[in-house]
């Protein structure tokens, strides 16, 4: 009865010779949260920019509600993604880059501003982007993915650079989504959050995606009383695969 | 087509604020002004002008588009994260920056002949030195835009970029003059006009030069270039030559944005 958000099957992708994600295969089930965990240059990071199409895969296939990415544009319509780093025009103001993607999404249906409210990023939005904090930066990087109510929400980091409070404010949007019925993939590599946030997770060792499944049978697979242990058994177990 | 106008015109808006850009415009209307004032002939300032423009509108647009290009990495990701086709965007990021260039060479070479008045042979000869500066513009852009999408390596990108402009601006002609030195006793006529085709600073020389009836200064080869540009058909062959220098690159940097890793 849950039909997957998103289905990858069989992804490989390399650059420069160097394999980054080998054979990867993950279903996201709709109105779940997933994360995405494991050790930097995993492939965390390609596997999402894969579905969001921003990455071509040299093979396999990535479905998202039923349609291939490869070939399509309309899908990301759906999509809110809230990249890794948040750079943007330094020229331009909060409120202009927001018109923007409005304007590409050729939206006309209410904006979803809770965010901006909660973040209290009013005044914010009318400055040059140059001007704000990282942090602040940060939040209307965050404020943008939730803004059109997507369906599918990707988040690369979510709460990296996010003080305690914002940080706070974020999960709990999450999560109220997720209880609307959308679909959150995150990645993070804090143990806690996903414990806090997710129901399953995909843990990436090597561009492999070596284990998914839910948090208890993460937990139960590693006999591990917490998922920063479970994971840690999981890490260590792939580097011992890796030397042997 | 809707894609090209929205990305044109946010992209615009950050460019043409951009501090960069202002300086390039004052430095063009100082320019443009000082030599109004010292030479007080419109005409006469004008064909300094020619010069500064063959040297300066090629390596601005260059340097500034890649840098700008290399520095919008994560907004064209942004972009690209939305509902849009990637042919439409990379058209939009290209005029996006061609455009505010323009502006910014135009309304600074431009304003000083204003404020000052010219006369309708001045008005002539400033509109061949505003054209063959955009043209400029939009093949430097053009070119800029190529580079950013193929080079990973910003730094590798940048020396790419002046490594161009050295070699259009310094080396070609000195090749150039090489073999006409060196074939002297041949006649070149034709071969010096295909020369001048691959390289388009030298296409914007020409064109200019004959406009300021400096043709006259150039002797024998002046008067075969003043035959051949001022034939239908060599006007013609001068405009396909120079639609070729702004399209070939947007459509090969078109190719490569397409199949890009972000």
């Amino acid at each position: 009865m849950n039909q997957p958000k998103i289905r990858i099957s069989n992804l490989s992708k390399r650059f420069g010779g160097l394999p980054v994600l080998r054979s990867v295969d993950l279903v996201v089930r709709a109105g779940r949260v997933i994360a995405i965990v494991g050790p930097n240059g995993a492939g965390k990071t390609t596997l999402i920019k894969s579905v969001l199409g921003l990455t071509r895969p040299d093979s396999g296939k990535i479905v998202v509600d039923g349609a291939d990415v490869v070939g399509g544009d309309a899908y990301r319509a759906r999509i809110g993604y809230m990249p890794q780093i948040a750079r943007f025009p330094e020229n331009l103001t909060g409120a202009e880059l927001i018109r923007m993607l409005t304007d590409l999404r050729a939206r006309t249906s209410e904006l979803d501003v809770e965010l901006i409210e909660s973040f209290n990023l009013g005044a914010a939005l009318d400055q040059p982007l140059r001007v704000l904090s990282g942090g602040t930066r940060q939040k209307v990087n965050a404020a943008m993915a939730f803004l059109f109510s997507p369906d599918l929400l990707v988040l690369d980091e979510a709460t990296a650079g996010l003080d305690p409070l914002a940080s706070s404010i974020l999960k709990d949007k999450i999560l109220a989504d997720r209880g609307a019925g959308k679909t959150v993939v995150v990645t993070s590599h804090i143990m806690n959050e996903v414990e806090e946030l997710a129901d399953d997770v995909a843990f990436m060792l090597d561009g492999c995606a070596a284990f998914v499944g839910t948090l208890d049978e993460l937990k139960r697979i590693t006999a591990q009383a917490t998922l920063e242990r479970a994971v840690a058994t999981m890490m260590s177990r792939g580097w011992v695969q890796v030397a042997a | 087509m809707n894609t090209i106008y929205k990305v044109l015109k946010y992209q615009a808006r950050d460019a043409v604020r951009s501090r960069w850009l202002i300086a390039y415009a004052i430095f063009f209307a100082l320019i443009t002004d000082g030599l109004l004032r010292f030479s007080g002939d419109p005409v006469k300032a004008q064909l300094s002008l020619v010069s500064v423009v063959l040297f300066v509108v090629p390596l601005v647009a260059i340097v500034f588009g890649t840098v700008y290009l290399y520095n919008a990495r994560e907004f064209i990701e942004l972009i690209l994260a939305q509902p849009v086709n990637r042919v439409q965007t990379y058209v939009g990021l290209y005029l996006g920056l061609a455009l505010p260039l323009t502006l910014a060479f135009v309304f600074g070479l431009g304003f000083p002949f204003l404020l000052h008045g010219i006369d309708a042979e001045a008005w002539t000869t400033l509109l061949a030195l505003l054209t063959a500066g955009i043209v400029l513009t939009g093949v430097f852009t053009a070119i800029a835009s190529l580079i950013a999408v193929r080079c990973e390596d910003r730094l590798r990108g940048l020396g790419t970029a002046i490594a161009v402009w050295l070699l259009l601006t310094v080396v070609y002609d000195g090749f150039v003059l090489f073999v006409l030195a060196v074939m002297s006793d041949y006649p070149l006529e034709r071969a010096t006009l295909a020369m001048m085709m691959a390289n388009p600073i030298d296409l914007a020389r020409v064109g200019l030069l004959l406009r300021f009836d400096g043709a006259a200064m150039m002797g024998y080869t002046g008067a075969v270039f003043l035959k051949f540009f001022g034939s239908t058909w060599g006007s013609a062959i001068t405009i396909a030559a120079l639609a070729a220098w702004v399209s070939a690159p947007i459509a090969l940097g078109m190719r490569a944005f397409q199949r890009k890793d972000f």
